[in-house]
């Protein structure tokens, strides 16, 4: 069959999308910086038994308050010196870093199906269901998180399931909001038409043409909200309200060293550091993933 | 002979990309004069939308516009500060947009809009403004004009809007007029209108105008000298007449034997059409852009293409015309 | 067309489509009228070109066709058999779109093999072997390459989506192709090559189009039938070749008048089409189209026009019903 066309009109643009994100990756530095920073983090989580010989449960009442090494009396077996119980705190940093990633991780995760959940059935039905979504995202809204986690928290008494399952309940306003936003953009494009003309079902219409439209708006509020998890954790910690001692958590490591803030500032400042760094680089991702996969929307 | 209000030699735009520096427009000449109506005709990303720019001054700050020459009424477009241009345009030069949904502001009465440019080129009181406002909301064809002053865009339909559009561009007499493609968001029957409307308007106020369009009906209609536009090249220009009935460029050809027209082509059968897509203007561009969908394309098409000219205004850029006087088009 | 044997491939009888639209925030909801009795007949291999301008109802006709909206009222008939409500899969296998905008039809996330196949897969017609070769006879059909297959929407070219967008909408052998405006958004050059492959397709598949566009010098190269909507209402329907000959409704003449043919010794029409589009909401009352209409007379005002039938179609308008004009 002969159709009016020649060769040139069959010219493909040679860059594919992958190609183009991948160009897109490697030119954004913050978004580079992060991937970089939190890989580390997350190597050093796993691998923290490999990484130091203590135990940071372990307590040494003879080698308490041991400065870190670049200061005067340091213990070259104790990199980081050691806590108010003699414990290691190099061990306690690595071991923590896995309760900050587990709680974010875990956290965004349950909160991101709810709030996927709410906010694309507002989205793609409207009407009632968003009528009733968008209700029930003012009622959260209205709730001040610290205040209901910290009551909850003190009812259940603190443990990390309990302070992972509480923060998973409360963060998925962001969630809700954003994929209600996003969903309403594209459910009227044509290509959702034709899928409903081809006779697709509900699900498949969302799953296969909605959904890989707006994912990447959900990775990004997903970075935010693990961040978001992380510093409420560690306030929450703080407070002695969140993860209980003796588990190695940072915002609990802070709450510990505050007694001493006058006397021995490293106590908070190092697992001060480690958190903000940590955060920094899931904020960096999170606004670099927007970045790159904006100009996909552009066509 | 007057002189022309707009003469333009070599005008260049250049976009840089990552991937090297686009030639998005590259060299165009053309002249207008007083009471003119020059259609610039091209298909998308032919760089006619980027020449209207080029003229106003609206260019976005990375384009990189130069031209030997860029004169409107003996000013110097090349040479002045972003002030004087500001003070220009809205005055003496005044630009119509595609969309009359987003060209106005929501958040004013569409007496405000109107007003605003008239009081901050003419220091004129605020009832004057008004007043001039309500005379040009009646030049083009809207009842109840003082009415609709303090009505915001959104309570009015998209002709309506076209008209207040084209209401605000004249409030100061402008001298020169640039629609980039005023009608394609209209239905058929608001397009005629609103063309009519421009066309009436521009000989009743001894306008030049400058219409870019990729509707060769349009054109047709409107035009008194056609500039064709291809791959930011201006490939054949002339008047209207020259054009339409002796096409010179093939792609000119090409394009007039696409559209079906009532009553010439017959129903159902093949149209024309030119084959290939537009290349790639980024880096070096050498010889004519069009040959590789031109069906009479020769070796010497990739060399620097000489402007062949037929009386005083029809020109064109190809190594065919001349000798093809009697080959069937 | 008078008595035929078969019945039409696609018939419409009087369908009503009313949406409760909200004024303001407290607003009672009032009805709109999108579509008030809107009867049609398509026979095999018409191509019936529907036009009218911008919300006449033209776009509500096709969602109702393609089974994305419900009728407030009236039937949908395929082959003379009554579409009911909840069998959108089979109608999805007889009446296939084609878009208007091919930069939003396509998912920009699915390779062009996935989209070209999509309906294949949801009927779960053929395994994967037999959808790849589908897909290369599609690709072939529509002229395009084969190595397309493995690319995304954003590698292409306008013109070359609409030829996805074909693909997909032929990949079924669907009997019936609804034509949502496929040019409008593309070039002139390459709205020809469209234009083309759509009446090559037509004959080689013996296909049925509804082919909506407002570009009548389009409609009128590329249809067999023309209705012209006003409103929410089809105002005349006549073979295209006798209503561009000679329209009857003062809307088709204005509409034609407005057709800007390339010719350089003529200038922009005046339609006489004064006042703007009526709001749907409180339609006019009598004829619709009474407040542009340059040959009004008193009973236009009062009453709505009869509909008066002629030996290929209709024209609802009182200039032309059999009481006498004077």
């Amino acid at each position: 069959m002969a159709r009016t066309i020649d060769t040139a009109a069959q010219q493909i643009r040679t860059a594919s999308p992958a190609a183009l994100l991948r160009r897109r990756i490697f030119g954004h530095y913050g978004l580079l910086f992060g991937i970089v920073v939190l890989a580390t983090i997350v190597l050093i989580a796993a691998f923290a038994p490999l990484l130091t010989a203590h135990d940071p449960y372990t307590q040494d009442l003879l080698a308490r308050m041991k400065p870190p090494f670049w200061m005067a009396g340091s213990d070259p077996d104790h990199l980081l010196g050691t806590d108010h119980l003699g414990r290691d705190y190099l061990a306690r940093l690595l071991y923590g870093a896995r309760i900050s990633l587990a709680i974010g991780v875990i956290a965004a995760l349950i909160s991101g199906l709810i709030g996927t959940a709410m906010g694309v059935a507002a989205g793609y039905f409207g009407g009632r269901v968003d009528l009733v979504v968008t209700f029930l995202i003012n009622v959260r809204l209205a709730m001040p998180v610290v205040l209901v986690a910290l009551a909850v928290v003190a009812i259940l008494d603190g443990s990390l399931q309990v302070v992972i399952m509480v923060l998973g309940l409360l963060l998925w306003d962001r969630f809700a909001v954003v994929m209600r936003s996003s969903v309403l953009q594209v459910r009227d494009l044509e290509y959702v038409n034709a899928a409903k003309a081809i006779g697709c079902s509900v699900p498949r219409v969302i799953l296969s043409e909605i959904m890989p439209n707006v994912v990447n708006n959900l990775i990004v509020v997903a970075t935010l909200e693990m961040a978001h998890a992380i510093l409420l954790e560690a306030a929450l910690s703080f407070l002695g309200l969140g993860v209980q001692p003796p588990t190695p958590s940072w915002g609990l490591m802070i709450s510990e060293g505050k007694q001493m803030l006058l006397f021995e500032p490293w106590l908070i400042a190092i697992p001060g550091v480690a958190l903000f760094v940590l955060v920094l680089a899931i904020n960096l991702l999170g606004d670099g993933l927007r970045d790159v996969s904006a100009p996909e929307n552009k066509g | 002979m007057t002189d022309p209000i707009l003469s333009v030699r070599r005008l260049t735009i250049d976009i840089p990309l990552a991937q090297g520096t686009m030639h998005a427009v590259r060299g165009i000449d053309f002249d207008l004069k007083r009471g003119e109506t020059l259609c610039i005709v091209g298909e998308s990303g032919s760089g006619k939308s980027l020449t209207s720019l080029a003229v106003m001054g609206l260019l976005s700050g990375k384009l990189r516009r130069s031209a030997d020459r860029l004169e409107f009424a003996g000013i110097d477009l090349m040479r002045q500060k972003p002030r004087t241009m500001r003070s220009l345009r809205g005055d003496r030069m005044a630009m119509i947009f595609q969309e009359p949904m987003t060209s106005l502001n929501p958040a004013y009465t569409i007496g405000d809009q109107l007003a605003e440019a008239y009081l901050l080129h003419r220091r004129a009181s605020r009832v004057e403004a008004l007043a001039r406002a309500v005379e040009l909301l009646g030049k083009v064809g809207i009842t109840a004009a003082e009415s609709r002053l303090s009505q915001y865009p959104h309570q009015l339909s998209g002709g309506l809007r076209q008209r207040v559009m084209i209401a605000m561009a004249l409030m100061c007499e402008p001298e020169l007029i640039i629609a980039d493609e005023p009608t394609t968001a209209l239905d058929v029957t608001i397009q005629a209108q609103i063309l009519r409307l421009l066309a009436d308007l521009q000989r009743e106020m001894n306008m030049a105008m400058i219409l870019v369009t990729h509707d060769l009906g349009i054109v047709a209609r409107i035009a008194d000298k056609v500039a064709v536009m291809y791959a930011g090249e201006v490939v054949e220009q002339g008047t209207a007449r020259e054009i339409f009935d002796n096409p010179r460029h093939p792609y000119t050809r090409g394009l007039l034997r696409c559209i079906p027209v009532p009553g010439k082509t017959k129903p159902g059968e093949h149209l024309g059409s030119i084959p290939g897509i537009v290349p790639s203007l980024v880096g070096v561009v050498e010889g004519c852009a069009f040959r590789g969908r031109c069906d009479v394309a020769a070796p010497s098409c990739a060399d620097p293409i000489p402007e062949q000219k037929e009386g005083a205004e029809h020109a064109w850029r190809c190594i065919h015309g001349q000798a093809e006087e009697g080959a069937p088009a | 067309m008078s008595e035929t044997a078969t019945p039409p491939v696609l018939e419409l009888a009087s369908v009503t489509k009313t949406y409760q639209v909200k004024q303001g925030m407290f607003g009672k909801p009032k009805p709109l009228h999108a579509l008030s009795g809107v009867s049609l007949r398509l026979n095999r291999k018409d191509v019936l070109g529907l036009v009218g301008e911008s919300g006449c109802g033209k776009s509500t006709l096709a969602k109702i066709l393609l089974g994305l909206e419900m009728p407030t009222d009236g039937r949908v008939l395929v082959d003379g058999r009554e579409i009911a409500p909840g069998e959108r899969r089979l109608l999805a296998r007889r009446i296939q779109p084609v878009f208007q905008d091919p930069y939003s039809s396509l998912n920009p996330r699915k390779s062009i093999e996935d989209i070209i196949a999509l309906p294949l897969l949801v009927h779960g017609i053929g395994d994967g072997a037999a959808r790849e070769q589908a897909v290369t006879r599609m690709l072939d059909l529509v002229g395009l390459p084969a190595r397309v297959r493995r690319g995304y929407p954003s590698q292409l070219s306008g013109g070359q989506r609409q030829r996805v967008a074909i693909a997909r909408a032929l990949i079924m052998k669907p009997e019936i192709v609804i034509c949502d405006e496929p040019t409008s958004a593309l070039d002139v050059s390459v709205q020809s090559q469209i234009l083309n492959l759509l009446g090559d397709l037509r004959e080689e598949l013996g296909l049925t189009y509804l082919f909506i566009s407002h570009n009548l010098a389009v409609v009128e190269h590329l249809a067999t039938r023309v209705a012209v909507m006003y409103l929410g209402q089809i105002v005349e329907e006549a073979p295209a070749r006798d209503l561009f000959a000679g329209p009857r409704h003062p809307y088709t003449t204005a509409l034609l008048e407005s057709v800007l043919t390339p010719d350089p010794s003529l200038s922009v029409p005046d339609t006489h089409l004064g006042a703007a589009y009526p709001n749907p909401i409180s339609p006019p009352p009598g004829c619709r189209f009474h407040p542009r209409c340059g040959k009004v007379r008193d009973i236009c005002r009062t009453t709505p026009p009869p509909r008066v039938e002629g030996p290929e179609g209709h024209v609802d308008c009182h200039l032309y019903s059999a009481a006498p004009t004077h």
